[in-house]
């Protein structure tokens, strides 16, 4: 009983039994087709002519094509907690640092090699700054103009992708370099996108944790005025926050662009930004800003991906998906609503109320 | 106080800044508009979609040589940046300047009427580029675009002659079809090509989805598709990109790709053949045929405009001539509707040259047979 009112009142439990609701469909469509129920969890080894021995299964497709979605879900937490806006311009900024990122790679004007112009590490480190700078900008506008985030953002949700064309001479980079494509691909058997991406969670969970960072962010979020009369520097700490969600914005863009090995200005990021503020809400956190949960966006980000990654496997037709998805979408989200929530509580205080009295 | 005013200022230089560098793109292509009217050149006003891809650059490229000065041209270009208020603007634009002909590439087909009118009142004639636009035909001179239900029928007939020579059984073949994003008239003809196809010679279409015509859908919807059905042996994509993905997609599953489907092998078809990484494939056999949606309209259009010059009447629907790719040597041709289409067998000759015409965006022996 005692483990049962822990469960209940776990943060995370809403986005984890979301999250099972999506794997159970699998389950059960494997079940009535007649295959191994567990099919979609099974994990193999397999040797490739192109890659050597690999992680094979579609849990590892989901956890590597959800990357993207979940870098850019750590700085969007942090974004939505201290501003009470979100970032709208994440898409766009991961698809400008990767354009900038392969023009320094390949060289102004060259639309395809397969040699580096510079090395490697130069054009890693562009691109992040080129994410800072676009961070900086967004915090600059937010935090020091009081500009509302999503009008702020709005400037490079529109130019940023622009601004990507005209640094690759409107033309589509192609880097086939192996040293590049390797971030996109395999680390020994395991997909590299990853372990990157493992790497974020953990130096941002470890900064939270350790420091007081995360309680920082979470006060001036609720209340900043306050905050800065206790002595934060509440623009400087929403500033900073928008600077981070640039930073991952061009690590998640330099992920997707490498997958390609190219940087496909109007494709890359394209609708990402709607998912990953759906996959902060999905993680249980309030768009109002205040307190945050970081590994329930997490989970929302991967939710996201297993639905999409669900409907190809169920064979669901191009032209259907996206309504089911938004079924899904919707479900998952009212669960997750106060007030679906009180009515719960209620309803259960209810019935523990009348088993009392017959007793 | 002067500290705060400073960052202000800073800020407001930042935002202009980048207003700016978003803004030049649209202007760049305006050059030269205030000296037309010279000589006796004829004034083309041509609107283009943007240039979202490697095939709308070379087409753009294709319009820009043969519209010039030694051939008797002079083209205003503008980029539309796939707006089409833009090319509303651009159309009303090139009225004002008195061209002498108008081309549009339409960004969507919707809209045109109440423009078009105002061209048609101004006595010049619009030609229509690639997609088509839903107004009344008499508002426009003529329109000039790819077939792409012919091209997804021509592919099919390949693969179905392929099948005969290679002694495969129609029920054996297992077809994903990796769509364009649908609703695009090319994802529409292509998708309406192949299902057709399939229902006359008995294959079995086991599953499509979109793949939003990008090579990352492309990887992503295939890894999936072969992961459900793992007896698809014919993927079909529907432009080039998508192919480049299912390629590394299937690789990455372990398995090969290649032709020879009852050795095992994950046969991919594609359309476009523009990019030069595309045919290379070709060669390799990674991609087993591509049916080309030819990029070069510009001497079809030239051609047209001549037509007019001398007081005749084009046909109202061009399409342009497309190509087949293969590095197959068994199929010279394919008959669609008993109209012959030779396929031509792709060698490191043939991609060189192509290059070259690429670059140059002259497409030598296509500009010859145009009558």
């Amino acid at each position: 009983m005692k483990i049962w009112n822990k469960i209940k009142t776990w943060p995370l439990l809403l986005p984890v039994v979301a999250m099972i609701l999506v794997l159970a469909v699998n389950i059960i469509h494997d079940a009535a087709v007649g295959e191994n129920p567990l099919s979609f969890f099974m994990i193999s080894l397999r040797d490739t002519t192109t890659n050597g021995t690999i992680l094979y299964g579609r849990i590892i497709d989901i956890i590597n094509r959800g990357s993207e979605v979940a870098i850019l879900a750590i700085g969007m937490t942090l974004v939505v907690s201290a501003s009470a806006g979100t970032d709208i311009s994440v898409g766009s900024v991961m698809s400008l640092c990767a354009s900038f990122m392969c023009m320094n790679l390949a060289g102004y004007g060259v639309s395809s090699t397969t040699t580096l112009a510079k090395p490697l590490f130069v054009g890693l480190l562009a691109a992040v700054l080129m994410g800072a700078i676009c961070g900086a900008f967004n915090g600059t506008l937010v935090a020091h103009l009081s500009i509302q985030p999503m009008v702020a953002t709005l400037i490079l949700y529109s130019a940023a992708r622009a601004i990507g064309l005209l640094l690759c001479n409107d033309l589509i980079v192609y880097v086939r370099n192996p040293s590049f494509a390797f971030i996109g691909a395999f680390t020994g058997p395991i997909p590299t996108p990853i372990i990157i991406t493992i790497v974020c969670i953990l130096i941002v969970s470890l900064v939270l944790k350790k420091t007081a960072m995360g309680m920082y962010i979470q006060s001036v979020g609720i209340n900043a005025r306050a905050s800065r009369i206790a002595g934060l520097n509440s623009k400087l700490l929403k500033f900073l926050a928008y600077t981070l969600c640039g930073v991952f914005a061009a690590i998640a863009g330099i992920v997707a662009s490498s997958r390609i090995t190219s940087a496909d200005s109007n494709n890359i990021g394209l609708y990402l930004e709607m998912d990953a503020i759906l996959s902060v809400a999905l993680g249980g956190n309030s768009l109002g800003g205040g307190k945050f949960n970081l590994a329930g966006s997490i989970i929302g980000a991967y939710t996201i991906q297993a639905i999409t990654t669900t409907l190809y496997a169920l064979g669901v037709s191009s032209i259907q998906a996206p309504v089911y998805k938004a079924i899904i979408v919707i479900i998952i989200v009212v669960i997750e609503a106060p007030p679906f929530k009180a009515f719960i509580r209620k309803h259960s205080a209810s019935r523990a109320a009348a088993k009392e009295v017959k007793a | 106080m002067n500290k705060k005013s400073i960052k202000r200022a800073f800020c407001m230089f930042l935002i202009m800044s980048l207003c700016c560098l978003a803004g030049c793109g649209a202007r760049q292509e305006a050059e030269a508009v205030s000296d037309i009217k010279e000589d006796d050149l004829i004034v083309v006003g041509f609107s283009q979609v943007g240039s979202e891809s490697y095939w709308r650059n070379v087409n753009s490229e294709s319009m820009r040589s043969v519209f010039t000065k030694e051939n008797g041209y002079k083209l205003i270009f503008e980029d539309a940046q796939q707006k089409q208020t833009n090319q509303i603007k651009a159309i009303r634009s090139f009225i004002q300047q008195e061209v002498d002909y108008i081309v549009v590439a339409p960004v969507t087909e919707a809209g045109w009427d109440t423009v078009l009118q105002e061209a048609r009142d101004e006595g010049i004639p619009v030609i229509i580029v690639d997609r088509m636009v839903d107004a009344s035909s008499d508002l426009f001179e003529c329109w000039v675009g790819s077939d792409f239900e012919l091209e997804g029928r021509k592919m099919c007939e390949w693969l179905r002659w392929f099948c005969v020579k290679n002694n495969i059984l129609a029920e054996d073949i297992y077809i994903a079809d990796v769509q364009g994003t649908i609703g695009a008239s090319a994802q529409i003809g292509r998708t309406k090509g192949l299902e057709a196809a399939a229902e006359k010679y008995g294959w079995n279409i086991v599953a499509q989805a979109d793949g939003e015509f990008t090579r990352a859908k492309g990887y992503e919807v295939t890894q999936q598709l072969l992961k459900r059905n793992p007896k698809i042996n014919v993927v079909y994509c529907e432009n080039d990109d998508e192919a480049f993905g299912a390629i590394k997609a299937i690789e990455d599953a372990g398995k090969r790709v290649g032709s020879n489907i009852k050795g095992g092998e994950i046969m991919v078809v594609s359309f476009d053949g523009v990019k030069p990484e595309a045919l290379q494939d070709v060669l390799d056999n990674s991609i087993s045929c591509i049916v080309e949606c030819n990029p070069f309209h510009g001497p079809r259009v030239e051609a047209i405009i001549r037509k007019l010059q001398n007081g005749e009447t084009p046909q109202k629907y061009e399409y342009v001539d497309e190509d087949m790719f293969s590095a197959h040597e068994e199929i010279e041709s394919v008959v669609v509707d008993s109209k012959q289409y030779p396929v031509t067998r792709i060698t490191q000759e043939v991609i060189d040259r192509r290059i070259m015409e690429f670059d140059s965006g002259d497409y030598g022996d296509q500009a010859e047979n145009v009558y």
